[in-house]
């Protein structure tokens, strides 16, 4: 993926924000992105919008609020890789030679509550067997069963987490809990804690991307999908085998990801990845070769994953601490690790970061890996 | 089996369970090429892509893998909660793991457990009956 540069970022502040529209939050994020690479609307030859929830032609609603229509649109969604798919097909279309700059921006204005998702058929919803919280929960019950992790390290994934949201104005959330006030908050699905789940919420983001010139480059970026086989895979199937000799799909991501940039998980400064709950932050790390399976415990023990630790994970709070605005989010993350590899952060700069990675994963099984180098 | 005795039980999907003078069958496919069951039953095997199905009756036992609690409503849903909610590998080889609400005092991990049915409003409102494993 040589050559693609991020010019420019904006971001709408993820939370929720009354009759404030999808279209409207779109519209400032772009604007900030076009504004930051000193572009207008017009210049871009191609527009790619995440989402999951937006409806028909969401992005062209946005565009069409700048009087950018003309070039072509393309909505994307990917569950909650919907931003990361998008991201993929505008460096593509780069990278191909096809378009020397293109815009791409994420949009979602969700329900508050347990997502509902028309991935399920009417009678799973009527049986009770749709409830996300609740396979979250089964996955964290493996994860704490096959390697020793415990409730406890859940929760410090949370204290870590909100501690950073503290010093992001973008965020939802901006206090800082601690471990007793987390293994206290309501209990949803064994073991996972009301503190513990992110909260479908709204925002926008969007990025500019240029096939020459300055700017965070990005080194490496794949899409996976569906894991044949695993009952606890995020395509949620009804039934399953033994996965023991499986590789799950943000594995693949990440090593398609690594490979195209050259670099590898030891490279890595900074980490943006998913934490829709407390257990799949601490699965990412494995998955993505940050650590053994087993390994979190240490990494928690020593603050590695803090800012001001060896390789902060989530500096921006993760979605623990900004909600997730499904199409939006992963194009959230790569803002973040923009001004991280700026050093335009403020109070949660990572010193000295160059390389850092993203990471989402969702319905579908979808997962998206992407590599950015200042 | 719970469900009135004036109304005939109807399976929440007729292509997913059965309801007889046996009780309650859950409907599985077998790929005798690739060699896996799975659930429920689809032209094409999940799990290989082998289209050599043939339908199969699953076990009626298990043993819990994984399971928690539901607290909260998930949309659609309109019975009863909390309720269990969890993974059982069902008897027999090749092994299968099956999503599926858990019931009675005593699930936890490795527990041997049973099928029956649970009478739940189906998605038109109407009583209907869906499978729960209990020990």
């Amino acid at each position: 993926m040589s050559g693609v540069r991020i010019t420019g970022v904006g971001l709408h502040p993820f939370g929720r924000f009354g009759e404030l529209t999808g279209t409207a939050m779109g519209v400032a994020a772009v604007r900030a992105a076009l504004a930051e690479a000193g572009i207008g609307v017009g210049d871009v030859q191609a527009a790619f919008c995440g989402t999951a929830y937006g409806g028909v032609a969401a992005g062209h609603r946005v565009l069409s609020s700048l009087a950018g229509t003309g070039p072509p649109i393309y909505d994307v969604e990917a569950g909650c890789a919907s931003g990361g798919a998008a991201l993929q097909l505008g460096a593509a279309s780069i990278a191909s030679g096809q378009h020397d700059r293109v815009l791409v921006f994420g949009i979602e204005k969700m329900p508050k509550g347990i997502i509902r998702s028309s991935f399920f058929a009417p009678w799973q919803e009527a049986a009770g067997l749709t409830p996300a919280p609740a396979f979250f929960a089964l996955r964290a019950q493996r994860l704490l069963a096959e390697t020793g992790l415990t409730e406890d390290h859940l929760a410090q994934v949370v204290v870590k987490n909100r501690g950073h949201g503290v010093a992001n104005p973008d965020a939802m959330f901006r206090k800082a809990v601690t471990t007793e006030e987390v293994l206290a908050s309501r209990l949803i699905c064994e073991p996972l804690r009301l503190f513990m789940l992110c909260s479908p919420n709204e925002g926008a983001a969007a990025v500019v991307l240029e096939g020459r010139g300055d700017g965070v480059g990005v080194a490496g970026i794949s899409l996976r999908s569906h894991l044949p086989g695993s009952v606890l895979g995020e395509d949620s199937p009804l039934s399953g085998i033994d996965d023991g000799g499986l590789t799950p799909p943000t594995t693949l991501a990440a090593e398609d990801a690594y490979a195209q940039a050259g670099l590898g998980p030891a490279d890595v400064d900074v980490v943006e990845c998913q934490d829709t709950d407390a257990a799949r932050e601490l699965l990412a790390w494995s998955e993505l070769g940050l650590c053994t399976p087993g390994g979190q415990a240490g990494i928690l023990a020593d603050g590695e994953a803090l800012v001001g630790g060896r390789r902060p994970v989530n500096p921006s709070g993760g979605l623990l601490s900004k909600g997730e605005p499904l199409g939006a989010s992963a194009l959230g993350q790569v803002v973040e690790l923009v001004r991280q590899l700026r050093g335009h952060a403020g109070d949660r700069q990572v010193a000295g970061a160059r390389v850092g990675l993203a990471h989402v994963i969702g319905r579908g099984a979808n997962a998206c890996v992407t590599v950015l180098v200042a | 089996m719970c469900h009135s005795p004036h109304v005939a039980p109807r399976p929440i999907d007729p292509a997913v369970l059965r309801i007889d003078d046996d009780g309650i069958t859950l409907l599985g496919g077998w790929s005798p090429s690739s060699g896996l069951r799975h659930f429920p039953p689809s032209p094409v095997c999940p799990f290989t892509g082998a289209d050599d199905i043939e339908p199969v009756d699953l076990p009626r036992t298990g043993t819990v893998w994984l399971h928690t609690t539901v607290t909260v409503a998930p949309p659609g849903y309109s019975g009863a909660v909390p309720y269990g909610l969890g993974i059982v590998e069902l008897d027999g080889d090749p092994g299968l793991r099956v999503v599926t609400r858990l019931r009675g005092e005593g699930v936890a991990r490795g527990v041997a457990v049973a099928l029956s049915g649970e009478e739940v409003p189906g998605p038109d409102g109407e009583p209907s009956v869906t499978w729960t494993f209990h020990p």
